[in-house]
């Protein structure tokens, strides 16, 4: 009867079973990785395979350097793209933001079926393939591409526009990729809320706009505050929008640190501005963490 | 394995179910702390209590579902403190009814049978009955959400019910019923546990549903019990100040204890500005502060002086008073200021003039009417 | 329905059409004779047809089939595990950790996700000598690791709006743990696990950056192959492969949104 073993250790110990299983998955997949990442920032790059000193030399002394981390403060390129990383993926976000949410203010106040596939919509293009989407933008923004064929035919301009390969192009390939991400928190909060609120405020005195700086704003906070973040994290570490719309100088983090390990092979280096980029989100992701768990409460 | 059938035999045993000093702590929160209790065979007992008394933490323990901190459960003799829910002798009827969405009226009711292994034929005859005894023949092939709140009830009775469990939880079995259906599904609950002769507990907040069902109350109050009785007992001989406001509405009037002869007290009190009497068999000496309890209804309310000598007679004037159809309360302010609630059947029509605000009336009561309330 | 401002209108207007454009221009485009690929020359269906003779993508497409399909099926046992861990046992040691954990992977950026399993794949090679290769076993690893974060948010949610009195009724009609998981947890979250797996899959599909990271040589997904054209530029033969995953994944999506539409009520809204 070993069956009816198996089935009587499980249902003793279901608890411990349903935690272990995932909890080892994520120990051994998700935790060590950072621990090896932690370790190889701390090691000095070298020509071997793989390229970086161990943790620990022929002695058995503890090897670690900060050379990574000072070599990182003290040169300018770095300095300079984490801060236009961070500029972009802000900028990006309060773009999406002005894009996002009248989109979903109007949406919340559809009719249920208009609603439906308004929002359906919005979630499509989310399943479509990333980097396809990225690539619909290259045919659109090329020199030859069908913004400037159809600017010129219109007789706006005569000569192409220079649209991709600048910081524009990353641009508009941010808010096209995040957007969704800003509407659907937001469309949350605002369809959740309570239209004779407004109603309320203007029966008071105030005017639409007053009514809206005045109640729908402050509601609607705690899903900008998710929207945002939503945008903004994702945003900060984009490899594939800058390599493909953006032109060679427009180094952001993401692609700086995918060039210093495949490139340069430096992998110290490039497990250091890992480490520092994840820094640079622990905030924002702490505060989304925090919102989302606001969220789940008021959900049950 | 379960062995849940009823076993017959001795009915009066009053440890048929006995809890001693159960507590349950949820870290420092003591949601039950240090129960003792029993209860006979065939009882229908409530436990009646406010939100967060401890109640349903109470009820969970004698499901399986909460483990207690401390103490020890028996039914019918044996200790299940430990066994999991799925070995105890005992079925819970939820408040939410937890009726299984996914499967028909009929296998809802059929589940525990068929966890244990019945054979078909067994478990078919019995899911007849059962939908005989809930009267839901006629639906044994719906899905819970083609039903109404009241049938959803009954099949969350039938349902456990059907494995004769010697004794059925049941939590607020009728909080999620409308009035009018609250007061029929009562009496069907109570002809239902006289007919299966099954141990019924009931947690409820609800006081009247407490007082119609029960052959016992257990009032409870921030993890304990405050009172253990019957209904009358309760309602009538509160034990402390806390059950006579639980139960009912209740005037008091704090005093002092002046003079104490064969069980009878006669108390001085600045409320109500006289002297008042009252029955105790309370250890009470001359000195002691006590309040003195009235239900409104033990109230007489007239417009001349009644002239009863044992009787103790208060003047007041009507501050507001209030009609309800079979009945009218009265709130009456005396000299002192203290207010006093009466309430009083409407029995005649209109041969009486009725009283009206700030007429001047007197009211009286019978000094075995008071209760006496030491704290 | 509420009056809505010309100003909001427009908004949608234009939104819908920021989010459109690109991709209906792209199913134009996959049917241009021209090599060009953004000068019109005429209609053809030819790249369809070179795109069905091309072994790379072909090759590409099978692998990452089968990663998605490996790595949304282990996703979802996972996440949902770990979805009932984090709903239906309210203690246990170290739960903030796993918590975290189990939330961590949805907002780490690629890059770093990437970059540590990578590390993680060359530290386990060389002490235990696993893997040998990277390739479709790392990938699927890696693939499972974030997704799985993903199906136990969708199954936390959906387990959290559950009655849990549902299973304490089962158990107390002398349901065993596992019994219960079988007969009333499973059935009523399985649409939230079935939503998990599509999204699990889908996201696997989608992902460039990790599956670069992790890859080995020879073993190139959909995404890997789809980027390396692209760096050159615009072609028409990846025109016409983006117009199918479009048109595929909008008729899935469409699909799905009718059939839940027009099904019944899903059951345990109570």
């Amino acid at each position: 009867m070993t069956e009816s073993a198996v089935k009587q250790f499980v249902n003793r110990n279901w608890q411990r079973l349903i935690v272990a299983v995932p909890y080892l998955w994520l120990l051994v997949f998700f935790l060590a990785p950072f621990a090896i990442i932690l370790k190889i920032s701390v090691a000095d790059p070298v020509i071997a395979q793989p390229p970086f000193t161990p943790a620990f030399d022929e002695t058995g002394r503890l090897q670690a350097t900060w050379d990574n981390f000072t070599f990182l403060l003290t040169d300018k390129l770095y300095a300079i793209t984490y801060l236009k990383s961070v500029t972009m993926a802000a900028s990006a976000t309060v773009l999406c933001l002005l894009i996002g949410f009248p989109m979903a203010y109007g949406i919340a106040r559809a009719s249920a079926g208009v609603r439906n596939l308004l929002l359906l919509l919005i979630i499509l293009p989310f399943w479509i393939s990333f980097l396809l989407r990225v690539y619909a933008w290259m045919g659109l923004m090329n020199n030859y591409g069908v913004i400037n064929n159809f600017l010129i035919w219109l007789g706006v301009i005569d000569q192409p526009m220079q649209l991709m390969y600048r910081d524009f192009a990353i641009y508009v390939g941010l808010v096209y990729s995040y957007l969704p991400f800003m509407i659907l928190p937001l469309y949350a909060t605002l369809e959740r809320m309570d239209l004779d609120l407004v109603d309320a405020a203007m029966d008071l005195g105030a005017s639409p706009s007053v009514a809206f700086f005045d109640v729908t704003w402050p509601l609607a906070r705690p899903g900008v505050v998710a929207g945002c973040l939503l945008v903004f994290i994702p945003a900060i570490g984009e490899y594939v929008i800058p390599y493909l719309l953006g032109g060679p100088e427009a180094l952001l983090i993401g692609r700086v640190l995918f060039d210093e390990f495949f490139v340069n092979r430096d992998w110290p280096l490039a497990s250091a501005v890992a480490i520092v980029l994840l820094l640079l989100l622990v905030v924002p992701i702490v505060l989304l963490q925090r919102s989302q768990a606001r969220d789940t409460e008021l959900a049950s | 394995m379960n062995g849940q059938a009823a076993s017959n035999g001795d009915s009066a045993s009053p440890d048929f179910i006995r809890i001693e000093n159960l507590s349950k702590h949820f870290d420092d929160f003591v949601a039950v702390d240090s129960v003792s209790l029993s209860i006979a065979r065939g009882e229908l007992f409530s436990i009646l209590g406010g939100s967060g008394c401890g109640k349903t933490t109470l009820l969970r323990m004698l499901a399986g579902f909460e483990v207690p901190t401390t103490g020890r459960i028996f039914i019918d003799g044996i200790d299940v403190t430990d066994l999991p829910p799925y070995e105890r002798p005992v079925n819970m009827m939820f408040q939410s009814y937890a009726i299984f969405p996914h499967m028909t009226v009929e296998s809802n009711i059929g589940y525990g049978l068929r966890k244990d292994r019945l054979p078909k034929s067994e478990i078919g005859s019995r899911v007849d009955q059962m939908l005989e005894l809930v009267k839901l023949n006629d639906f044994r092939h719906r899905k819970p959400d083609q039903l109404s709140g009241g049938q959803r009830q009954r099949v969350a009775l039938a349902r456990a019910l059907i494995k004769r469990p010697k004794v059925l939880l049941l939590d607020e079995p009728l909080a999620a019923l409308d009035r009018k259906l609250r007061e029929h599904t009562q009496f069907e609950l109570m002809a239902i546990q006289d007919r299966l002769k099954i141990t019924f507990i009931v947690v409820t907040h609800d006081q009247e549903e407490a007082m119609t069902l029960s052959t016992r109350i257990a009032v409870m109050e921030q993890g304990r019990f405050e009172q253990v009785g019957t209904p009358k007992q309760v309602y009538e001989y509160p034990c402390n100040r806390f059950v006579a406001d639980f139960i009912g509405t209740i005037n008091t009037f704090e005093s002092r204890v002046v003079g104490c002869t064969d069980g009878v007290i006669e108390v001085e009190s600045a409320e109500a500005g006289s002297h008042l009497h009252a029955l105790t068999d309370k250890p009470i000496a001359s000195g002691d502060s006590v309040s003195i309890a009235l239900r409104p209804e033990k109230i007489f309310i007239s417009q001349e002086r009644p002239d009863a000598a044992e009787d103790t007679c208060l003047h007041g004037i009507v501050e507001d008073l209030g009609y309800f159809g079979n009945l009218s309360l009265y709130r009456i302010r005396l000299s002192t200021g203290k207010i006093v609630q009466v309430s009083a059947q409407n029995r005649r029509r209109s041969a009486e003039r009725f009283l009206e605000w700030n007429d001047e009336v007197w009211i009286s009561w019978q000094r075995q009417s008071a209760v006496v309330l030491t704290e | 329905m509420k009056r809505r401002s010309a100003f909001v209108l427009s908004a949608l207007a234009f939104g819908y059409a920021f989010l459109y454009v690109p991709l209906a221009s792209v199913i134009f485009y996959s049917f241009n004779d021209s090599r060009l690929a953004t000068v019109w020359g005429g209609f053809s269906t030819r790249w369809y047809g070179e795109l069905w003779g091309n072994d790379q993508v072909l090759d590409a497409a099978f692998l990452s089939l089968r990663i998605a399909v490996t790595s949304a099926t282990l996703a979802t046992v996972l996440g949902t595990l770990a979805g009932l861990a984090l709903v239906r046992v309210t203690r246990f040691r170290g739960r903030t950790l796993f918590s975290a954990m189990i939330t961590s992977p949805l907002v780490m950026p690629e890059v770093i996700t990437g970059l540590s399993l990578l590390l993680l794949f060359v530290s386990l090679q060389q002490l235990v000598g696993w893997p040998a290769q990277r390739g479709f076993s790392t990938i699927t690893i890696a693939h499972t690791t974030f997704s799985m974060a993903y199906v136990a948010v969708v199954v936390r949610s959906r387990l959290a709006a559950m009655d849990q009195s549902l299973e304490e009724a089962a158990m107390d009609l002398g349901g065993r743990p596992l019994r219960v998981l079988v007969d009333i947890t499973l059935p009523l979250i399985y649409p939230a696990m079935l939503a998990g797996w599509l999204l699990a899959f889908t996201l696997s599909l989608d992902d460039l950056v990790i599956a670069s990271f992790v890859s080995g040589p020879g073993s190139n997904t959909l995404p890997m192959y789809i980027f390396s054209k692209v760096k050159l530029g615009v072609t028409p033969d990846i025109n016409a492969l983006a117009s199918l995953v479009i048109l595929f994944v909008s008729a899935g999506v469409l699909l799905a949104w009718l059939v839940t539409r027009r099904g019944p009520g899903q059951p345990g809204r109570t």
